[in-house]
């Protein structure tokens, strides 16, 4: 069910980048499953999944995410998109040439007002709108907070199913980018997880963040769409279709199979991830199963459980600070679904319990080093 | 829509050194002497007069001049446009405001030289505002910004070098190296700091006033924000606190006519930004003018204290971009940037004041400046030779003493809470 040629990422990016990143994103699997072709959608998206990915090209996080845009606004009249300076192209560029191809009715700028550009967007949500709304960076959506969590959320369930949101789609870049500091590289998805009546999205690859935007902005519930910001132009995949795809909300990927450790991560985290597997790899021997979960709200439980069953150790590992973090609810669940298998205490690898610095980032962030290890911990035990 | 592609070029390169910083080794920092160079640093200009930045040759006395433009008010009337001044006041205003644009055109370098990194926001064009402020206010009352906030600092008494080595995230940094070019402080004069999220600093303000009204001391505080900012909501509930509580609030709009890329009036329904405290009083002022300023701010003082919050706009003009990785030119055209230059420039304004009113020889004038350079340039080879912060910095701080989080070394997994 594994398609290796689909989402295969591969680089196009400055040699400092290209020498990491080639070892991250081609040490092999990197593929993603396509899915959903041809769901409420026009003629040509029914074709099989591996002939259309053969008519991909090599596409950067920040195209692929406007692909997925452009189509949901070609097949719905009513889908807007809006947020800071967004009709300009975004600070990302994932929004060029919107408003010149659907117009200044659809595609338009917001004053400086997250709270307000989140409200605004649940009301057009609940008027029939498909509403993708962008905050420019995931540091600031604090300030939405309120509407996310007490209103988008609880919508559907308070009016008993009469107003729900669910056309609402925010858009954020999340993540570290070398040297952001404190407000333009913190990872907050697990405040989000924490409500009921929230879809939380963060796609590792351009491939992956084309199908599960579309499928966000096609999903009836509102959904937190969180885009690695350090991949937005360094990561490419080469076969990413032209016409429009989904990859199913929910479903977490095995990115590549191993029978020693499951190692899960998401977003940008999958590709250190990888890397450190490599590492494993050659030091030890011993393989790892990768898992991207790709949706953390719902999460696939199922595949990360199947996957330790098989391999009897767990590490995860996320960029946000490890207390609450979402590392804790996947070892919690996987050691009550697996008790019996689970051969050492599972691990986390996460960014430490302090803010996001300005210096000493690379001690902050949970390197392939620390992942490392964390699985040969595991290992040992 | 090529400042946006600028602005994510910038982060690549961003993402570029995160990359290669996470192959290397972790830096090991010196963590000698860090205190000591920061606390000498401070004590230094620990004085209670605005004047320590720069020292003044020039007499003092009066000299009246009108200012050219009047004030626009809301709800109030406005304030003279006759200004008394003096000669050394005049000088230690082009001083001022001509060693913050060498500080800021340093930034820039440093920024292009790789030595400061993330996001740095410059003052240049907008120095008038702070130091109008200054020459009006005392640092007894109290100050919050937003990230534009490297001259802010020196207006507060602080020097060049603890703010450069801020921006290179170092120990003898205003905040040692842990708040960067957005997050500059100084506690000994009332300095509450740049904020990194739009708006947030301004109902702080509004309880930084209340502090003075509780405490009686007959200070005010001022809480500054940007036009784009204006838009925020809590804006509008902290002017509604302020104005029903009565508090001595100065809300400083400073209107440099685009937020990021996009100009006032596409995102503001009424850019008036005077106006728009309805109730509250409001007087818009000449920001390239530290005169205007300082009349303006004067009579904003004054009136705050005697009836609650009052906003002042200050038409400003900022010559940078928005943030290092915005070229600034393509939302806006050369020749506004360049008529501003010319006409309105505040550093140009002082110069002339003192060439054609005081009638200082444009000698001594370049006299100055060479020696402000030079400060400048000492405080770029300070900081870059500056250590950086202990490692162990990271996990200070967070919580108060003995209940800070120690990490077990560099590859750790787990943190640890001491009780
Ligand atoms: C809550 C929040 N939203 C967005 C941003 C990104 N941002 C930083 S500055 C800025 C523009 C602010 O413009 P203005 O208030 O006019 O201040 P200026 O930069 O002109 O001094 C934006 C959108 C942010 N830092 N915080
Ligand atoms: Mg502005």
């Amino acid at each position: 069910m594994k398609n290796t040629m689909a989402g295969m990422a591969s680089i196009s990016l400055p040699l400092p980048l290209r020498a990491r990143l080639s070892i991250l994103c081609c040490g092999g699997g990197g593929g993603s499953m396509i899915h959903g072709f041809g769901r409420a959608f026009s003629s040509s998206s029914s074709s099989s999944s591996s002939s259309s990915s053969a008519s991909g090209s090599p596409t950067t996080m920040h195209a692929a995410i406007n692909s997925a845009i452009t189509h949901a606004m070609s097949e719905d009249p009513t889908t807007l998109v809006f947020g800071e300076d967004v009709a300009f192209g975004g600070v990302f560029r994932a929004t060029t040439h919107l408003r010149e191809k659907f117009g200044p009715r659809r595609a338009f700028n917001t004053p400086l007002s997250e709270n307000g550009i989140v409200g605004f967007g649940i009301g057009v949500a609940i008027a029939g709108h498909r509403a993708i709304a962008e905050v420019q960076f995931a540091d600031y959506i604090f300030t939405a907070m309120d509407q996310i969590v007490n209103e988008a959320a609880k919508c559907r369930y308070r009016s008993g199913a009469q107003f729900p949101a669910g056309g609402l789609t925010i858009r954020a870049p999340y993540g570290a980018v070398g040297h952001g500091g404190h407000y333009h590289s913190q990872s907050p998805e697990a405040y989000f997880c924490h409500t009921p009546g929230l879809r939380v999205v963060m796609p590792r690859n351009p491939y992956d963040a084309k199908g599960l935007l579309l499928a966000s902005i096609r999903c009836d519930d509102p959904v937190i769409f969180l885009e690695p910001k350090a991949l937005y132009r360094t990561a490419v995949s080469d076969n990413v279709p032209t016409e429009a795809y989904e990859v199913p909300l929910g479903k977490a990927e095995v990115v590549r199979e191993g029978n020693d450790v499951t190692l899960v991560a998401w977003g940008a985290q999958v590709h250190v991830a990888e890397q450190a597997a490599d590492a494993l790899r050659e030091e030890r021997g011993a393989t790892v199963e990768v898992v991207d979960l790709r949706s953390l709200l719902p999460w696939d439980a199922e595949t990360v459980c199947q996957s330790v069953s098989k391999t009897g150790r767990l590490v995860v590992t996320h960029e946000a600070p490890i207390t609450a973090g979402f590392g804790a609810e996947i070892v919690a669940e996987v050691t009550n679904a697996c008790f019996t298998r689970l051969e050492s205490p599972p691990e986390r690898v996460c960014g430490m319990d302090t803010p996001f610095p300005l210096y000493g980032e690379s001690l902050y962030v949970p390197t392939k080093l620390r992942v490392l290890e964390a699985m040969k911990r595991v290992l040992d035990f | 829509m090529s400042s946006a592609m600028a602005l994510s070029s910038s982060l690549m390169r961003l993402g570029a050194s995160r990359l290669s910083s996470m192959m290397g080794l972790a830096r090991v920092a010196s963590s000698s002497s860090m205190s000591n160079s920061s606390s000498s640093m401070s004590s230094s200009f620990s004085s209670s007069s605005a004047a320590s930045l720069v020292t003044t040759s020039l007499g003092d006395a009066p000299i009246t001049i009108e200012l050219p433009r009047p004030y626009d008010t809301h709800l109030c009337e406005p304030p003279s446009t006759t200004v008394t001044t003096t000669p050394a006041e005049i000088e230690k205003f082009f001083k001022t405001t001509y060693l913050m644009r060498r500080m800021e055109i340093a930034c820039d370098v440093l920024y292009k030289g790789k030595f400061i990194r993330g996001f740095c926001h410059l003052y240049d064009g907008q120095e008038a505002i702070i130091v109008g402020i200054e020459a009006a206010l005392t640092w007894n009352d109290s100050i919050v910004t937003s990230y534009r906030d490297h001259c802010t600092h020196l207006g507060r008494g602080g020097n060049v070098k603890e703010v450069i080595a801020e921006l290179l995230g170092k120990a003898p940094g205003c905040s040692k190296g842990n708040g960067g070019s957005m997050h500059m402080y100084r506690k000994e004069t009332n300095f509450y700091g740049g904020n990194g999220i739009v708006g947030a600093q301004v109902p702080l303000g509004a309880g930084l006033a209340f502090g003075h009204k509780y405490r009686n001391d007959n200070c005010v505080a001022i809480t500054m924000y940007g036009d784009g900012a204006a838009n925020q909501g809590q804006i509008f509930e902290a002017m509604n606190m302020a104005a029903l509580w009565d508090l001595p609030c100065i809300f400083v709009c400073e209107n440099n006519h685009y937020g990021m890329g996009t100009a006032e009036w596409r995102s503001a329904k009424s850019p008036e930004y005077y106006k728009r405290g309805d109730y509250i009083p409001g007087i818009k002022i000449d920001g390239m003018d530290c005169l205007s300023v300082k009349q303006g701010f004067a009579f904003a003082k004054e009136f705050a204290l005697k009836n609650g919050p009052i906003i002042v706009e200050a038409d400003t003009y900022r010559y940078h971009g928005h943030s290092m990785s915005d070229p600034g030119s393509t939302y806006r055209t050369r020749d506004e940037i360049s008529g501003v230059r010319q006409e309105r420039d505040p550093v140009d304004r002082m110069r002339k004041l003192l060439i054609d009113v005081v009638g200082t020889s444009p000698d001594q004038i370049k006299a100055w400046e060479k020696e402000l350079r030079k400060e400048v340039d000492d405080a770029v080879e300070f900081a870059k030779n500056a250590p950086l912060p202990p490692d162990a910095q990271l996990y200070e701080n967070i919580y108060v003493d003995g209940k800070g989080i120690e990490a077990r070394g560099v590859e750790i997994s787990n943190v640890n809470v001491l009780g």
